[in-house]
């Protein structure tokens, strides 16, 4: 009478564990279905080219996407993401062009490591800005997020004036050199941003499934109360989702301006827009709770091939757009009539049961 | 005043009645085959312990929830309320026992909410609702302004808002579930005024209340409800406190577990002078100290708004500004959060399954070990595989029955989630048990496994500390009762010398909350 989850049967209902694995796999599915029509659809498609390209489209939406996945968890929300990309690219921009005028005649310069790392600790430092005012302040999430937006994309404004900061080749003096590779370089053929995807994809998912502070991130987002109640520390959970969502949102600064070797302070504008689309398209409940980060992932995957496809097949942008907001609505839609598959079905295995 | 008018000769005509009810939630049964009768001009008395089935009964009349099989005749007729709307339509007010206000706005605006006097259909008509909310407030003797917002009244003034709006809807049938709980001994007095009102005016009232003093004053019939069935249903006259305790207890008791005899072992836990200041002043917890030691039970008993549920808040650190000195195998307790007492030995099982002991979307593996994850982890990683036994020994040892455990726990039944709750407080390999009403909203076979289970901890060598207002259970299950009333203790009773009446009269103590002492116990009345 305790669990043998296969050896229960699902008495005169055998369509629906398939339909129940169909709509489970349905970003997948969905996937499949976006490449193969672009495959016969869109000249070039299928060309290496166009992978390596559009993968470093998707890679960019996918970090975001990540680090949104646990923010939406634990049911809540970072709207400043996009702003923090493009604050991060300031930043490198500004400490391989400047460095820090230490203002005594000096001027301290780094090499690219170190201002690689600065760079990540400005994205981490502004989301625990995010974090520290929902717990201790306890502003909403939306508003808080709202607010370092409006912060960090000023800042980013202010440090150039609005221009851009050019030429991040770096000065050999300094050891500067080579932040191109971050966006341009590649290892066995492979972009090393995708390299780097596929690092913090799989940090990301082992987190999530196979560490306490991953089952703390769903319980928070669950139930708040009862985690509380159970001993789970809330506002450290919290503090650390919206750090490691300024984290991901550092390393796409650092790509973009690699990529263009170039810095601009309006880079990542709506990118927590993608962001957030990504992760509800791979199945992460807005109420918190719920998500993978794999389905984050192919969810990015989705949009990036979706809009990537429409160029390439000269589809206007403007419809474009429409299209990925059909897209974004029919997944949720699909996804509610999931769960209630899902509980019908929980139900029933413990109705087999005879209570 | 009203005991005088019971008139038993007069019959009263038939407004309502309910027959055959049926009502089965996943894995509870909570009526069974009920017939109900509210009588118009009259008082209708349900009394029942918690868990009896009264509150469904009074949801399934109003509305709120629908009959799995049995009817509703109103005046003769057939009916379904699809919806409270359609209750209402059928001259069916409810005052919920929670209060259902919105307090950002303002008395008038709650008082007719949903049934706005409007101009046009449109335009809400401020002036019109301000003067009958008004007129209401002046019905009720009190002043409370229609302008003043909800959010910021007292308990007891919020009560009164939620009366007013029953009133405001003409009803000709009123179902009370327990107004007084929240009233001061004054407000009580008004309260019956109007309810004397309202019964002149022909109005049938359904009255659910715990104090069974009141009940008898007020009543004119009386049903009692125990395990979701009627175990007597007759006129006030002749009914006593005995005579209801009776009924509701029953003669056949439930399968309450065999006292294991063992030895006590020393003292594990003791609280010492636990204050907490309340919200409208006053101490919500006034002075509570208690010890308890290795293998004992410990029941506290008291009615709801006691304060129990409080003092075991304070104990999990749950209210920073509580003052007073806990102590653990003798060292005291000064860690500041759940966790860290958690790993003192203290492990709660709350009284809210739902709000507070599960998450609901997880899984039943994940919900299990949700207190416990340290134990399963070396360095980062979190063992799934060690984590998975564990969880499967513990639905082995309690006889939890669930398909799988990676089902979300919302698909079991309520007795199955308390046990996993219970298994999620174990998995901590606690020293001292708290359980706030470990029975609540069970099924009868479920509660007898947990109390069988509470036996066998304290026997292993737990102590426990559990919250009840079930009067058989806290008499059957624990070595020691202790009373508490308006957050203070006032008995401490052996197993030996615990007698019913004593409890109940010590629940009752100085029943005035708000601190409005002289005129508590109501007695001054002509």
């Amino acid at each position: 009478m305790t669990s043998n989850a296969a050896a229960v049967p699902t008495p005169g209902q055998g369509g629906q564990p398939l339909l129940l694995l169909l709509l489970k796999l349905r970003t997948f599915i969905a996937l499949i279905a976006v490449f193969t029509f672009f495959a016969f659809a869109a000249p070039n498609f299928l060309s290496t080219a166009n992978f390596v390209i559009m993968s470093k489209h998707v890679a960019l939406n996918a970090f975001l996407a990540i680090g949104m996945t646990f923010v939406i968890i634990t049911g809540g929300i970072d709207l400043s993401v996009g702003s923090i990309v493009g604050l991060c690219g300031m930043v490198a921009g500004w400490l391989i062009l400047n460095g820090i005028d230490l203002g005594i005649g000096y001027t301290l310069y780094f090499n690219i490591f170190e201002i690689i790392l600065i760079t990540l600790l400005v994205g981490i430092l502004f989301g625990a800005i995010n974090g520290l005012l929902i717990t201790k302040l306890n502003v909403a999430p939306f508003i808080a997020t709202l607010g370092t937006l409006y912060v960090a994309r000023g800042l980013a404004l202010l440090s150039s004036d609005g221009a851009t900061f050019p030429n991040l080749s770096g000065n050999p003096e300094y050891g500067s050199t080579g932040f191109y590779l971050l966006g341009a370089g590649s290892v066995l053929g492979i972009p090393i941003s995708i390299w780097i995807l596929i690092a913090v994809g799989c940090g990301a998912a082992y987190l999530a499934g196979c560490t306490p502070l991953g089952r703390h991130i769903y319980a928070v987002g669950g139930n708040e109360r009862a985690a509380a109640l159970s001993g789970v520390k809330v506002n450290r959970v919290k503090l650390f989702v919206y750090m490691f969502s300024g984290f991901c949102a550092a390393i796409v600064g650092l790509v973009i301006s690699s990529q263009l070797v170039a810095a601009h302070p309006a880079t990542g504008e709506t990118f927590e827009l993608n962001a957030i689309a990504a992760a509800v398209l791979g199945g992460t409940s807005m109420s918190g709770g719920r998500g993978r980060i794999a389905g984050t992932i192919i969810g990015a995957f989705v949009i990036g091939i979706l809009s990537d496809g429409l160029v390439m097949m000269g589809v206007s942008s403007f419809w474009q757009t429409v299209i990925k907001g059909l897209v974004i609505i029919a997944a949720v839609v699909v996804d509610q009539a999931q769960q209630r598959l899902q509980a019908r079905v929980a139900l029933q295995q413990q109705a087999a049961l005879g209570r | 005043m009203t005991a005088v008018s019971q008139a038993m000769g007069v019959s009263h005509e038939i407004g309502l009645s309910v027959r055959g009810a049926t009502k089965v939630y996943p894995g509870t049964l909570a009526l069974s085959e009920v017939d109900f009768d509210v009588h118009l001009g009259a008082i209708n008395v349900l009394v029942g312990e918690n868990g009896a089935g009264k509150s469904t009964l009074m949801k399934v009349i109003a509305g709120v929830e629908q009959l799995t099989s049995g009817e509703i005749f109103v005046d003769g007729k057939a009916v379904t309320f699809a919806d409270t709307r359609a209750a209402a339509q059928h001259g069916i007010g409810i005052i919920f026992q929670e209060l259902n206000l919105f307090p950002n706005m303002t008395v008038a605006e709650n008082i007719f909410i949903a049934r706005e006097k409007t101009r046009g259909r449109i335009d809400i008509d401020t002036d019109r609702q301000r003067k009958a909310a008004a007129e209401l407030m002046q019905r009720l003797e009190h002043d409370i302004s229609p302008d003043a917002l909800v959010g910021e009244l007292r308990i007891g003034e919020q009560q009164i808002v939620e009366i007013a709006k029953a009133l405001a809807q003409d009803a000709r049938i009123l179902i009370m579930d327990e107004p007084t709980s929240a009233l001061s001994a004054a407000e009580v007095e008004i309260l019956f005024r109007v309810i004397a009102d309202l019964k002149k005016r022909g109005v049938g009232i359904v009255y659910i209340s715990h104090r069974l003093e009141e009940l008898i004053r007020i009543g004119d019939y009386i049903t009692v409800l125990r395990d979701g069935r009627i175990t007597g249903s007759r006129g006030m006259g002749g009914v006593d406190v005995g005579w209801i305790v009776r009924n509701m207890i029953g003669a056949a008791s439930k399968d309450f577990a065999k006292t294991e005899i063992h030895d006590l072992g020393p003292e594990v836990f003791r609280a010492e002078e636990i204050c907490l200041p309340g919200k409208s002043g006053g101490l919500t917890v006034d002075h509570v100290s208690l010890t308890l030691r290795a293998g004992e039970i410990v029941g506290i008993y008291g009615l709801m708004g006691a304060g129990r549920s409080e003092f075991f808040e304070c104990i999990m650190a749950q209210h920073p500004h509580s003052t007073g000195t806990f102590y653990v195998d003798g060292a005291v307790l000064n860690e500041p959060d759940v966790a860290t007492r958690i790993a003192r030995g203290l492990a709660l099982i709350p009284e809210d399954r739902k709000a507070e002991g599960l998450v609901q979307i997880m899984a039943i593996r994940e919900n299990m070990s949700l207190s416990s994850l340290k134990s399963f982890t070396s360095g980062f990683h979190l063992n799934l595989k060690r984590e998975r036994n564990a969880v499967l020994s513990f639905v082995r040892d309690l006889a939890i029955k669930i398909a799988s455990p990676e089902n979300p726990v919302s698909s079991l039944s309520g007795g199955n989630q308390q046990k996993v709750v219970i298994a999620k407080a174990l998995m901590t390999h606690p020293k001292v048990l708290l359980m706030d009403e470990p029975s609540r909203g069970i099924d009868v076979g479920a509660k007898a496994e947990v109390f069988r289970t509470m036996r066998r901890l304290a026997a292993e060598g737990l102590g426990i500390l559990f919250v009840t207002s079930d009067l058989e259970e806290v008499m059957s299950l624990s070595d020691r009762i202790i009373v508490m009333s308006n957050g203070r203790i006032t008995g401490e009773f052996s197993q030996a010398e615990a007698r019913e009446e004593q409890i109940v009269a010590a629940s009752a103590e100085g029943h005035a909350p708000m601190g409005r002492e002289g005129i508590d116990k109501g007695e001054s009345r002509t």
